[in-house]
């Protein structure tokens, strides 16, 4: 189905499964510990040895003696893997450093050998016994010594954009402008931290391959293990039906998908690989940090006039930007404007996206300095926003937005979070040990448009089994799938089954990007469709006309029962939605605010959130409960990433030091009060017949700048600089006593 | 993971001697830090010895009015008791601000005393960690030290004990009593339990080999107003950027331990005389010998605020 005009009214529209608050089907398993994850699939295969992964212990430099005789000669020891044996590995599309390293090492934790053993203590013991010798080079790990040396990328914005754009004169009117800023803001490097480690098992059946993996992009993993491997992707099958967290971490192939590969075929028996946690931080991908430079200038009036937003960060030779730019080219009007991005070459491990790549490092900064130059200008911060809020893409004014609803919600988020009570002057309100304070900000992400395909059986009992390689990394894709197809073929949510994560299924999208929803129930939507056009067909009604509800087929006076219908046999369809150039005509986004009380302890200048509020604007919400649940879950998210979240890099060895869960903290049930989400009414015909959008990254972009000016609002103390520890400001805060 | 053996003891006499006898020998009580280091190959024993059938699991009144605490009273226990939340607030609040309470649930009070550093240069075993392997070097001095000691220092370990209850213990002046292999016992005063670091980060205690901890005991009440205040990045679970534990009588005497700052609870008994005069006048003797690095300099500012807003909350 090609989606390239806006949607009519279609069978969605009904409402009676989507846009309700269902639970998650998946649930149950999820809570019994029936929910099998790619390491515990010892159905799948119950023999499989286990694999340690040896990582490399500088940051740059060459493996002069890697000597693995007495690991191989230790007790269970069926297989070692190197590089040297491994042979010619290519490298995927999506990788930039190698997965499995030497000679050359590329950054501190690469891989450079797998261990493979009956047992998991006996593999890591082995590990242990694999002598390296090291012919270590200095590298680059510091991006402000680097910032200089930054350059402007070939590969633009790495998504299809410029790394630069400009309209107007923007050194000319922000010369001219009465009121202006100039401020530097630095994010850190953070890490995905999800729950499940990358982990696999690979299992060989002649020159076929079957991998069970955590993997949030089943097509990518497939392709790029395929041209790693140089197999025929028709060789590879990669299995992940769910997967315990992502946040991007597990959008590529990583090290243990290669190396149970590798491992498997050495040791001619399945083989299980986890990357230990302790590893994680180093060996695969992070969020890169940004420093970012945002000037401002403005009439008196608060009329933005000239905006710019650069931005440096880092990545391996031949990676890619945090694009922490791009909202700023979308948010906010001004007639004169230029954004710019440069990248370092540093040599720690590999940057790649982290849940909102570009716009939650980039809208830390830029929601700070609007709240700084609101102040400046003496206005109330919505009021500033509302003021320059936009309804066409403003370096490209011929392009409006489908749907903008920010200046609503920010509107409706300050009545109800109470904004009227903040008090304007920094440092005025006090309760008890406390320091209060609000803060708001402007969310924003924008929606990405990806092929998906599903397909849709019906059989003889009425039950429809919906089928695509599309996947659910806790975030609700089971059940926005299965509500997709009741609506469409008009049956209860028990009748439908919903089988995910399976390169054998039809292609989808996968999850990543807050594209996962709206793409891939799009092409239930389209796979349903064609099922509807075969079953009215088969039964001679009109299509037009025909109805599906309650497990029944109604035309006219007529009406059949579903699973008569389908017959003996049963029918099937499949089908992909493909879009057109309306993303081209139109700019489609999702909008939201974000509002945050803290505290911050006058003496200790601890600061603890007391209550945070978002209001999205982002198309249809298929079910407010699992939209919900993205959202308090990104909102924590931003508490993590305001407050605590830092991998610290430690420049002489190049390498995050912190590299486990106790040394990188993310927020705990403590940290996470009272948290409200609204959902504004909203379709958005242009992105799709669902007419939904995402809300899973839009939850985070805003939230730590929130609570940035919201410290500003406590303390009358300016943090720049990411996470706002309390280190940073402790001889800023009043005397104690 | 090494080979080791295991046994389980049945008498704690017997236990030290074993663990005399056994080269590579570790005792085991609630597991918490041992299995995670086990797991990680830092610690390496060839041999466990596992005390948690000793029944050192009692809290019983001592003669002099005080309390003895079995070394095997696990941390929920022993902050839940109600003898210790009336007569030592500060102990029961140091042990409820430590881990979770699934940890609190099986960490008992000797091991609490025995956990390790958790400085992550001593947790990369690529890193060199006079801890792990004496005469390696240190990593750390040079390195991330935002979390690490700031007095008591030494040109070869920057670590800090981790402990909270280990602060409140110490100031309390609580006794740890152990026996030895050869059955003998003996009382050790917290102010000497602890080491600084010196050339020797690895001898953390004054313990000797196979000596066991079997009790820690509680003088008799000090009365006042008890309070521990812990700061850290996130709400819980998580460990002291500094910790201030506090006994403050109503004349404005007391005690004050610091944790967070140094290779063991750090107390300095001549600061205690300027109480009367205030948080700053207490840090300035407390916190005189401190050596910080730029990273961590802030916790010297970070007791004086934390203890000047304890004592102006006890004072009420």
């Amino acid at each position: 189905m090609r989606f390239d005009t806006p949607a009519a009214t279609n069978p969605i529209d009904q409402l009676k499964t989507i846009g309700q608050p269902l639970d998650r089907v998946d649930g149950p398993f999820k809570a019994t510990g029936t929910a099998p994850y790619a390491y515990e699939r010892h159905d799948a295969a119950p023999n499989a040895a286990h694999g340690y992964l040896v990582v490399s212990t500088i940051a740059k430099g060459r493996i002069t003696a890697l000597d693995v005789s007495a690991a191989e000669a230790a007790h269970g020891v069926r297989a070692v893997v190197t590089a040297e044996r491994a042979g010619k590995l290519a490298k995927g599309d999506h990788n930039t450093a190698k997965l499995l390293g030497g000679p050359e090492i590329d950054h501190y934790h690469q891989a450079i050998a797998l261990v493979v053993a009956d047992t998991f203590e006996q593999a890591r013991t082995a590990a242990g016994l694999v002598r390296v010798e090291y012919d270590r080079e200095d590298g680059v790990y510091d991006l402000e010594e680097a910032r200089a040396s930054a350059v402007k990328p070939k590969k633009g914005d790495g998504m299809g954009g410029a790394a630069d754009t400009a309209t107007g004169d923007f050194d000319g009117a922000f010369a001219a402008a009465p009121v202006k800023i100039d401020y530097i803001y630095t994010t850190p490097d953070q890490a995905h931290a999800m729950m499940e480690p990358h982990a696999s098992i690979a299992a060989w059946d002649g020159d076929s391959l079957t991998v069970w993996s955590a993997n949030q992009m089943i097509e990518w993993g497939v392709s790029d293990l395929a041209t790693t491997l140089g197999l025929p992707k028709e060789k590879v099958r990669l299995i992940s039906p769910y997967i315990g967290g992502g946040f991007g971490g597990k959008l590529f192939l990583r090290a243990d998908v290669v190396l149970a590969a590798l491992g498997a075929k050495a040791a001619g028996r399945p083989v299980k690989v986890a990357i230990p946690r302790p590893m994680m931080f180093n060996n695969t991908t992070h969020r890169p940090a940004t420093i970012q430079r945002i000037r401002i200038g403005a009439e008196e009036g608060g009329r933005i006039t000239a905006i710019a937003h650069e931005s440096w960060s880092g990545d391996q030779p031949d990676g890619g930007l945090e694009t922490a730019v791009n909202q700023t080219r979308l948010l906010y009007a001004g007639a004169h404007r230029m954004t710019a991005m440069r990248l370092a070459t540093l040599h720690l491990p590999e940057g790649n996206a982290m849940r909102a790549p570009g716009e939650a490092p980039g809208l830390m900064a830029l929601e700070i300095a609007m709240d700084e130059m609101a102040e400046k200008l003496r206005m109330d911060p919505i009021a500033f926003r509302i003021l320059n809020d936009t309804k066409v893409d403003p370096e490209h004014p011929e392009r409006p937005f489908s749907q903008r609803q920010l200046a609503e919600c920010l509107r409706l988020g300050g009545e109800r979070f109470g904004w009227s009570r903040r008090h304007a002057r920094p440092g005025d309100v006090r309760d008890g040990r406390w320091l209060v304070g609000m803060g708001v900000a402007a969310g924003f992400r924008n929606n990405l448009l990806m092929k998906s395909g599903a397909r849709v059986r019906l059989d003889r009992t009425g039950t429809v089994t919906v089928e695509t390689a599309m996947t659910d990394i806790g975030t609700g894709s089971y059940t926005i799938i299965a509500q997709t197809a009741a609506e469409m073929m008009g049956v209860p949510m028990d009748r439908v089954v919903v089988r995910l994560g399976d390169s054998s299924l039809p292609a989808s999208c996968g999850s990543g990007g807050q594209w996962g929803a709206n793409n891939a129930t799009s092409g239930v939507y389209a796979a349903c469709t064609k099922l509807r056009e075969q079953v009215t067909q088969k039964l001679g009604f009109n299509s037009q006309e025909a109805q599906f509800t309650d497990g029944v087929v109604r035309a006219g006076n007529r009406s059949i029962p579903l699973g008569e219908a389908a017959g003996p046999d049963g029918m099937v369809a499949e089908d992909a939605i493909e879009y057109g150039d309306l993303a081209k005509k139109y700019q489609q986004s999702t909008f939201a605010s974000h509002f945050v009380e803290v505290g911050v302890d006058a003496a200790t200048g601890e600061t603890r959130v007391r209550r945070m509020l978002a209001v999205c604007a982002a198309g249809r919400i298929l079910n407010p409960k699992t939209a919900r649940s993205q959202v308090i879950g990104a909102m924590t998210m931003g508490v993590g990433a305001a407050l605590m979240e830092d991998l610290h890099v430690d420049k002489r060895h190049g390498y995050f030091v912190n590299h486990d869960l106790a040394g990188y903290e993310v927020p705990v049930h403590a940290d996470v009060p009272h948290q409200e989400v609204i959902f504004l009414d909203e379709v958005d015909p242009i992105s799709s017949p669902m007419k939904a959008k995402g809300v899973g990254e839009l939850g985070l972009c805003g939230v730590g700048a929130a609570i940035a000016n919201a410290i500003y609002n406590a303390t009358g103390v300016r943090v720049r600089d990411y996470p706002i520890t309390l280190d940073k400001y402790l001889d800023r805060l009043p005397p104690v006593g | 993971m090494k080979p080791f053996t295991y046994q389980r003891a049945t008498s704690p006499a017997e236990a030290a001697a074993a663990a005399a006898a056994t080269p590579g020998a570790r005792f085991i009580a609630g597991g918490t830090n041992l299995l995670d280091l086990m797991k990680l190959e830092i610690e390496q024993p060839a041999h466990l010895i596992d005390v948690n059938t000793l029944g050192l699991d009692r809290i019983e009144p001592t003669a002099d009015g005080g309390l003895k605490i079995g070394a095997l009273v696990r941390n929920t226990d022993l902050a839940a008791d109600e003898r210790v939340r009336r007569d030592y607030g500060v102990l029961s609040r140091a042990l409820v601000a430590g881990a979770s309470g699934q940890l609190r649930n099986k960490a008992t009070t000797a091991g609490n005393l025995l956990q390790r550093t958790r400085c992550p240069y001593f947790y990369d075993t690529a890193q060199a960690c006079n801890k792990r392997h004496p005469g390696s070097g240190c990593a750390a001095l040079q390195g991330i030290s935002r979390q690490l000691a700031v007095i008591g220092v030494s040109d070869h370990c920057i670590a800090t004990h981790p402990s909270d209850m280990a602060v409140a213990l110490r100031a309390l002046d609580a006794t740890v009593e152990t026996v030895k292999p050869d059955g003998s016992t003996r009382s050790i005063a917290m102010a000497d339990f602890h080491r600084l670091p010196g050339d020797t980060p690895h001898i953390e205690t004054g313990l000797e080999s196979g000596e066991l901890i079997t009790a820690v005991t509680l003088p008799k009440p000090l009365g006042g107003t008890h309070a521990y205040h812990k700061v850290r990045d996130r709400a819980s679970y998580a460990f002291a950027l500094v910790s201030v534990a506090v006994v403050v009588q109503r004349d404005g005497s007391g005690r004050v331990a610091v944790g967070g700052v140094a290779h063991k609870p750090w107390r300095v008994e001549a600061a205690e005389a300027e109480m009367p005069r205030g948080a700053k006048a207490v840090n300035a003797r407390l916190m005189a010998e401190a050596r910080p690095t730029p990273a961590n300099a802030f916790k010297v500012t970070l007791v004086e605020r934390t203890l000047g807003a304890v004592l102006s909350e006890a004072k009420g």
